[in-house]
This record gives C-alpha cells, sequence and structure tokens, in this order.
C-alpha cells in the first residue's frame, strides 16, 4: 500500500473516532468540540475572511523573519568558521543563547520595540537566528579537505577558493539551517502572537480561548500544523533530499 | 618523515614511488605537489622553487575529489576558468573527457558516474591545466580489480599521447612494474629511497610475463625487508611495556 493511502486512512479513522466519541458525548462539547463543529467554524473565519487576513498577517511576519534569521545566522557562521577568536568568545555566547527559547525575549522586546510587528519579528528573528549560525559555522568548518587541497593544487586560493569551494561544499549544512530555522520561527511566531495583538494566528487563537470558542482554538491549531507540516515537507525536505543527494551524502 | 630524499626526475618520465604504508611515498607527493612544505631542501620543478601549489603540477588523489555541485565539464573547467573563455573551456575540456573517453558525460553529475568513471574526470581535470608534471597519488587504489586494469591502460596510452612526465604513487609492485620507466622503492622509518629500479621491459608489458615476474620477485625481496622491520620494532615496542 502506498504510504499516501495509509496515511488516508490513518486520518480518516482518526476524524471518525474523534466525531463519534463527540456523538456519543464521551466528552463534553466545550471541552472536546466535534470535528464537524471544528470544520464550521473554520468555514465561518475563512468566509469572513479573519482566517484569510491572519494567515497573510503571521506569513508577513514570518517572511520578514525569517530572511532575517537566514541573512545574519549565515554572516555570523561564516564568520564563527573563519575566526578562531570569534569562535571562541561570540561562538560561546551564541551557544548558550540558543538554549534560550526565544519567546522569553519578549517581555524585553516589548520595551524596545513597543507591544506590535517589531517585537514579535525580533522573537521570530532570534528563533531562527542561532540554529542558522550553528548549521553554517558547522557546514564551513567540516567541508572535505581533499576538496580544498584538490583546488589548491587548481591554482585556488583566499577568497576564490572559499567562494568556488567552501562555499558551495557547504550547502547541504545551509540548507538544514534554513529549514530548523524555519520551525524555530515558525514555532516563535506562533507564541509571540499568543501574546501579542493582531491579527495573525496565534492571536486569534487567543481570542477564541477568551471568548470560550474551543472549535475555533481547535481550527486555528489545525492550520499551524497543516502549514508546518506543508512548508516543511513541500518545501525545505525536498530541498534537502535534492541536494544531499546531488552532493553525494545521500546514497 | 623523510629523510636524506635526492631525487630527479626527467622531463616525460613515468616513476612510481613504491613503498609500504607510513613510509612517506604520499607525503613526498604533497611536497612535490606544494600541499605539504618541506622543513629542510629544495624541490625544483621546471627550474622554478616549490613554495606553494601551482597548475604546472597537477595532482590526482585516490578518491577522484570532484565537485559534486558541478557536472563533469565543469569540473573539468574549474582550472581553466581565469585564463580563457568560457567556449574555449568547454572546448578544452571535451578535448580531455574524450581523451579518458567520457565525451559522452558532459552533464552528468559525479554521483551518477562510477568510481573508476570518476577517476577518469579526475585525471582529465588534471591533464586540461596542461602541467609540467602530473602527480598521482594511489589513484587506482579504491578500484576494482577489472576497472584498475583497464585504466592502467588507458594511463599507458595518455601518457604516450601526452609525453606529460608522471610521478605514480603506490603500494602495489605490478602496478608499478605495469607502467612505470623507473621504479624508486621506498623503506621507512625514516622514510628514505632504498633503490632506483630502471624498468626496460618493452612496452606493451603483458607479453613480458618473465621478465615482469623476476622484478616483481626482486622489488618484494626488498620490501620484504622493510616490512620486517617494520613488524620486528612494534614488538619490541610492545614488549618494552
Amino acid at each position: 500500500m502506498k504510504p499516501a493511502i495509509k496515511r488516508i486512512i490513518f486520518f480518516a479513522a482518526l476524524i471518525v473516532f474523534w466525531e463519534l466519541g463527540s456523538r456519543f458525548e464521551l466528552w463534553h462539547e466545550t471541552i472536546l468540540p466535534s470535528p464537524v463543529s471544528v470544520y464550521d467554524s473554520l468555514v465561518a473565519g475563512f468566509a469572513d475572511m479573519t482566517l484569510v487576513y491572519d494567515l497573510i498577517a503571521s506569513f508577513r511576519r514570518l517572511l520578514i523573519g525569517l530572511i532575517a534569521a537566514v541573512i545574519i545566522g549565515t554572516g555570523v557562521g561564516i564568520l564563527l568558521a573563519r575566526s578562531k577568536t570569534a569562535d571562541e568568545t561570540l561562538g560561546t555566547l551564541v551557544l548558550a543563547l540558543q538554549s534560550v527559547p526565544s519567546i522569553v525575549w519578549l517581555p524585553l522586546a516589548m520595551m524596545w520595540f513597543g507591544l506590535g510587528e517589531g517585537s514579535i519579528i525580533f522573537v521570530v528573528i532570534l528563533g531562527g537566528t542561532f540554529v542558522m549560525i550553528l548549521n553554517v559555522r558547522t557546514g564551513i568548518k567540516n567541508v572535505d579537505p581533499l576538496f580544498i587541497k584538490a583546488a589548491r593544487t587548481m591554482g585556488s586560493n583566499g577568497l576564490d577558493l572559499f567562494i568556488k569551494v567552501i562555499i558551495p561544499a557547504s550547502v547541504p549544512y545551509f540548507v538544514t539551517g534554513a529549514r530548523l530555522a524555519w520551525a524555530f520561527a515558525w514555532r516563535a511566531l506562533m507564541a509571540g502572537e499568543l501574546l501579542s495583538s493582531g491579527p495573525g494566528l496565534g492571536y486569534t487563537l487567543r481570542y477564541a480561548s477568551d471568548f470560550g470558542n474551543m472549535s475555533l482554538v481547535i481550527g486555528v491549531m489545525i492550520i499551524i500544523g497543516v502549514v508546518g507540516a506543508i512548508v516543511d515537507l513541500l518545501i525545505f525536505q525536498r530541498i534537502e533530499k535534492n541536494v544531499l543527494k546531488r552532493w553525494g551524502l545521500e546514497t | 618523515m623523510l629523510k636524506d630524499i635526492d631525487l630527479s626526475i626527467q622531463k616525460g618520465e613515468f616513476v612510481s614511488i613504491l613503498g609500504p604504508s607510513g613510509c612517506g611515498k604520499s607525503t613526498l607527493l604533497s611536497m612535490i605537489a606544494g600541499l605539504v612544505p618541506a622543513t629542510s631542501g629544495d624541490i625544483i620543478v621546471d627550474g622554478k622553487k616549490v613554495t606553494k601549489p601551482g597548475k604546472d603540477r597537477g595532482m590526482v588523489f585516490q578518491q577522484a575529489a570532484l565537485f559534486p555541485w558541478m557536472n563533469v565539464t565543469e569540473n573539468v573547467m574549474f582550472p581553466l576558468r581565469k585564463e580563457m573563455s568560457r567556449k574555449e573551456g568547454q572546448e578544452r575540456a571535451h578535448h580531455f573527457l574524450k581523451m579518458v573517453q567520457l565525451s559522452n558525460y558532459p552533464s552528468h553529475y559525479p554521483h551518477e558516474l562510477s568510481g573508476g568513471m570518476q577517476q577518469r574526470v579526475s585525471i582529465a581535470r588534471s591533464l586540461a591545466m596542461d602541467p609540467a608534471v602530473l602527480l598521482m597519488d594511489e589513484p587506482f587504489g579504491a578500484l576494482d580489480e577489472q576497472t584498475r586494469s583497464r585504466l592502467h591502460g588507458q594511463l599507458e596510452e595518455i601518457w604516450i599521447d601526452t609525453k606529460k612526465t608522471i610521478v605514480f604513487v603506490t603500494h602495489s609492485i605490478s602496478e608499478s612494474i605495469k607502467l612505470s620507466d623507473r621504479i624508486l622503492v621506498m623503506g621507512t622509518r625514516p622514510g628514505t629511497i632504498l633503490t632506483d629500479i630502471t624498468v626496460d621491459i618493452p612496452r606493451p608489458r603483458e607479453q613480458h610475463r618473465q621478465e615482469i615476474a623476476t622484478l616483481e620477485e626482486q622489488i618484494m625481496g626488498l620490501l620484504k625487508t622493510e616490512i620486517d622491520k617494520v613488524i620486528d620494532e612494534e614488538q619490541a615496542y610492545e614488549a618494552g611495556h
């Protein structure tokens, strides 16, 4: 059986079980609304465009934050890989900061950038940057020495060697870094939006929660999960797979 | 690691450096390539002192070391990109790919080729720079027997066609006899040249089995003493602990 068919059967069974559980009142509607009411609230949300605006607003923040994270992460990652002093000082700081969930920066960010866009985007950038830095650093440091030796015997050195050989050789790590940066940034974005003002998926989720609208809460959770899975599977994993194959890292 | 190496190689000569692992034969080759500095003494190639790697010395490693993000043609063009136009580079790449019988694979990527094909691309890439000397560090060591034997034939033809000087590092006695004009047998600890053998078996050599066998035995005897020396040293070291 194809994996796609297995998946469809699994999710269908899950929804049927969930719906039946609600119909036979195994749990109360306020604790876990049925799939049908979740569906209804999603339809209503898309019909009056609130969820559409939420998605647009969330993606806008994500895109800005992620692009900034990838650029900063690449720059700092290259610096750490090339300068031993930077690695021993700034590198340690990056390692320490990486273990701090970026959402804990929100109170400070609100002091610096106010309650709106600025602080959320800041948190998203922090969410993606550190993992990008560490992957770029590792990628550049792990370039096969044989590539460098071969390139040197062919008259390449210095900046030419770096741009033509070292950077392309570490592309697989860049891609993995970007994928992880996206995953962290997406989580940071949702956390940030939950705690700030709208529009945005996270904000709508909290708003629905404040009004006890659990079917919309679940609806938004599903959107968050689906968007996350789609971007990861359809974009990043595909690119990663192609790159690994081309770079001969996957057999 | 290496000691008292005094060696001169004639233009157009095919020289093998043969020795047990750890004798420093690869280090010697890397020094000629300019990848490893010599602590004392000079290496002169074509009248110029070696201080760093350069295009006058092409190097083929045991692993093909092709860049996986470039296709076959782009790989061969890598050393040419600064000295000629793209078109000239492509023509040159095609010429040398033809020489290694891979002109049918110009747009393939390294991961789509077998180990033997990758190594041939690597040879074409080195030849495309038109180096004064081609340095080969156990280039066929990672290949299966049949592929290796075929590549020996191809390399011999290329050498006859291009008249390149080739310095070939190997630990295979038969490989060195099959290919070279001269075999430098190296001993270990310190790595030094024990014997300089001129191979005067006429080519193609397959027909001269008797001469090959005699020479093989002679070199085997030389190397056995060296390998015994290593084993004795190791045992003495173990006994002392």
